[in-house]
């Protein structure tokens, strides 16, 4: 990202995700604004019930059935500068990585066909050449003998090959923003490096935005410029990822960053007392009021209000001072 | 003091799945051998596939392996068909505590029966037990509870206070943090390090997160393919792991704050599928490999701090540096 013009890629504003009946519908996702520029990389970040899977799937259209979209814009804007909805960007411009790739996949189909399939969404592409394209992106993902892999079948392919398998047939649309859902989640410490190694990589190479999804703190700074903070369906602290993470300011960020065990240090990990409210009871004023150790009766008037360059925590009380490490 | 838990030379097999290896029988924990003393906790951390959850089960009795034996208090427990009480003597706690609680039984129900079953008070303080249980796991009152009304850090609590009404002299959490977000983690590992400290529980604590395992155990052994490649007393482990292996997985742990090493550690990943295993397992994927190790296998040498390697068991490791190098053509990776 250059230090002049941002150039967006992404605009999401005031995002409002419904579940439940349409006269009384329940809202896991509300108050979601971010931006990510052409080549950025944003995390959301958040724990199970957060929002941040919800988010990311409304940003391609492909909620899950009973879940909608009932407030706020979601704008891809693709190279020529043109807006585009949701459902058009999905897989022209657009592309998803999910976390569990076995599942993703299907079994009944050799993996390059199964690549090739995205190349010829495209269109004007013999099948010959999408085959072609496809062993090239397996070579480009780092599968070894992409000719023989890709007569491959699913399940002879380890977790973390699988997951380039995945990355690959993202990249067959010729995508330019990524969308990745929890993609190393599932796989060994060992194997997640190279797969992040290998986002950082084509992210670079290619000029990909990227939105990465994840609940691991930790991976975040490996790949990402930016991170959203997300909590009870807000974003409650967003920043560049050195900054938020070395000096939080708002309490939850702070607490998650603290709860983290590290290797080589013992003694009680901090945690946070009490759950996060369902999606039926966020209530008035500031969702994290009841869990946080520095609310004050005016959390509980609290108007939500978006993190700014200036104030990157939606919080009555932000946090000053860093983490020590 | 002897360990309260010895296992001895532990070797487990399973019939290999595919056709063409049907007579091939797959070893999933390969002549495994380690103490664990009273009121200990011992890591066992590991990839998938390493074996760490078979030593757990077969430890607990749910498997019966091919050679080898575990010993409780100085007396070899059956391979199959312990008795009641033996059983309730080795506890488990699963990673997944939904589907390992009924989910239409109460959860105080749930516990009660455990005390039921081992007939472990009387039938009259059951109920008072039951409370205790729950209090002891910070879940005072939520007897009534069924599993779909507690949120997955409240059940995996659950689980543990089932655990814990049998009285067992030796409770394995395997994988039993791994599914929970940050903070639940967190409440959970000092919930067991708590316990272990007021009730001097033995433990062995299973996990493929190195990160989790400094705050509760006290020593730590590293599997590969069925191995133990290195045992060492935790902190010894953060700051000299000996083994290539160990290293490569610490170095592959993300740390807050820390961004991507230049270059990638020397640990691909493996086609599934494997080839023969060569002498020593980690030979394919070790950056330091030499001739020796295509040949003979390592043993697991040293006075508390383990390694099984040749190269790093040698004092001059530094000058023996082997030929091997991260791109194999077999196995490297990028």
């Amino acid at each position: 990202m250059s230090a002049g013009e941002r150039v967006n890629r992404l605009e999401v504003e005031q995002l409002r995700i419904a579940v439940g009946p349409v006269h009384a519908p329940v809202h896991p996702v509300t108050d979601v604004s971010f931006t990510v520029p052409a080549g950025g990389a944003l995390a959301i970040i958040g724990e199970s019930g957060s929002g941040k899977t919800l988010t990311l799937r409304s940003l391609m259209d492909i909620l899950p059935r009973g879940a909608r979209r009932d407030g706020g814009s979601i704008r891809y804007l693709a190279a020529d500068g043109t807006a585009v909805a949701p459902a058009a960007a999905r897989g022209r411009g657009m592309a998803m990585v999910f976390q569990d790739a076995s599942a993703a996949l299907n079994p009944t189909r050799r993996v390059g066909d199964q690549i090739a399939e995205g190349v010829l969404l495209r269109g004007g592409v013999s099948r010959r050449a999408a085959r072609a394209e496809a062993i090239a992106l397996m070579d480009e993902v780092g599968i070894r003998d992409p000719e023989v892999a890709a007569r491959g079948w699913p399940h002879q392919f380890s977790g973390g090959m699988r997951q380039r398998v995945m990355i690959a047939m993202a990249l067959s649309t010729q995508p330019d923003l990524l969308l990745c859902d929890e993609p190393t989640s599932a796989l060994d410490v060992t194997v997640q490096e190279q797969i992040v190694r290998l986002l950082v990589d084509l992210r670079a190479r290619r000029g990909l935005s990227i939105v990465f999804v994840t609940h691991d703190l930790a991976l975040v700074g490996q790949l990402c410029d930016e991170v959203a903070v997300m909590y009870a369906g807000q974003v409650v602290e967003l920043g560049a990822v050195d900054e938020v993470f070395a000096a939080p300011t708002h309490p939850y960020t702070r607490a998650l960053v603290d709860a983290i065990p590290r290797p080589g240090e013992h003694g009680e990990l901090a945690t946070i007392p009490g759950q996060p409210p369902a999606a039926d009871q966020f209530g008035r004023g500031c969702r994290f009021a009841p869990r946080c150790a520095h609310a004050t009766p005016a959390c509980a008037d609290y108007r939500y209000s978006a993190p700014t360059a200036d104030a990157r925590a939606a919080c009555l009380h932000p946090l000053l001072g860093e983490v020590a490490s | 003091m002897s360990g309260a838990l010895r296992v001895d030379r532990l070797t487990v097999e399973f019939a290999a799945m595919s056709r063409a290896a049907r007579r091939r029988r797959f070893v999933a924990v390969d002549d495994v051998s380690f103490e664990v003393a009273r009121g200990e906790c011992v890591g066992i951390v590991g990839e998938s596939g390493s074996g760490k959850s078979t030593v757990a089960r077969t430890i607990a009795g749910l498997i019966v392996p091919a050679a080898g034996e575990v010993h409780l208090d100085g007396q070899v427990l059956a391979q199959r068909d312990r008795a009641p009480d033996t059983r309730r003597r080795i506890q488990m706690v699963f990673q997944d505590p939904t589907s390992s609680l009924d989910p239409r039984l109460a959860v105080g129900k749930a516990i009660a029966e455990v005390l039921e079953v081992h007939r472990l008070v009387p039938p009259d303080q059951v109920e008072a037990r039951t409370a205790e249980l729950l209090a002891l796991v910070g879940l005072a009152g939520r007897g009534d509870a069924r599993p779909g009304q507690l949120s997955g850090g409240q059940r995996q609590r659950v689980a543990i206070a089932r655990a814990l009404a049998a009285e067992p002299d030796v409770l394995i959490a395997d994988e039993a943090v791994s599914a929970l977000d940050v903070s639940v983690k967190a409440s959970i590992i000092n919930l067991l390090a708590d316990l272990r400290r007021r009730l001097n529980l033995t433990m062995v604590f299973i996990s493929h997160d190195l990160a989790v395992m400094s705050s509760i155990c006290d020593r730590v052994l590293v599997m590969y393919r069925g191995r133990v490649v290195e045992e060492s007393p935790t902190d010894t482990l953060f700051a000299d792991a000996r083994h290539p292996y160990t290293q490569a997985l610490l170095a592959s742990v993300p740390r807050l704050g820390v961004p991507l090493g230049p270059r990638p550690g020397p640990v691909a990943d493996l086609p599934a599928g494997s080839p023969p295993e060569p002498a020593c397992r980690f030979a394919p994927r070790c950056p330091l490999r030499i001739n020796r190790c295509l040949e003979v296998a390592p043993d697991l040498v040293g006075d508390g701090h383990r390694v099984a390697c040749h190269i790093a068991s040698t004092p001059a490791a530094d000058q023996s540096r082997g030929t091997g190098d991260a791109d194999h053509p077999r196995y490297g990776g990028r």
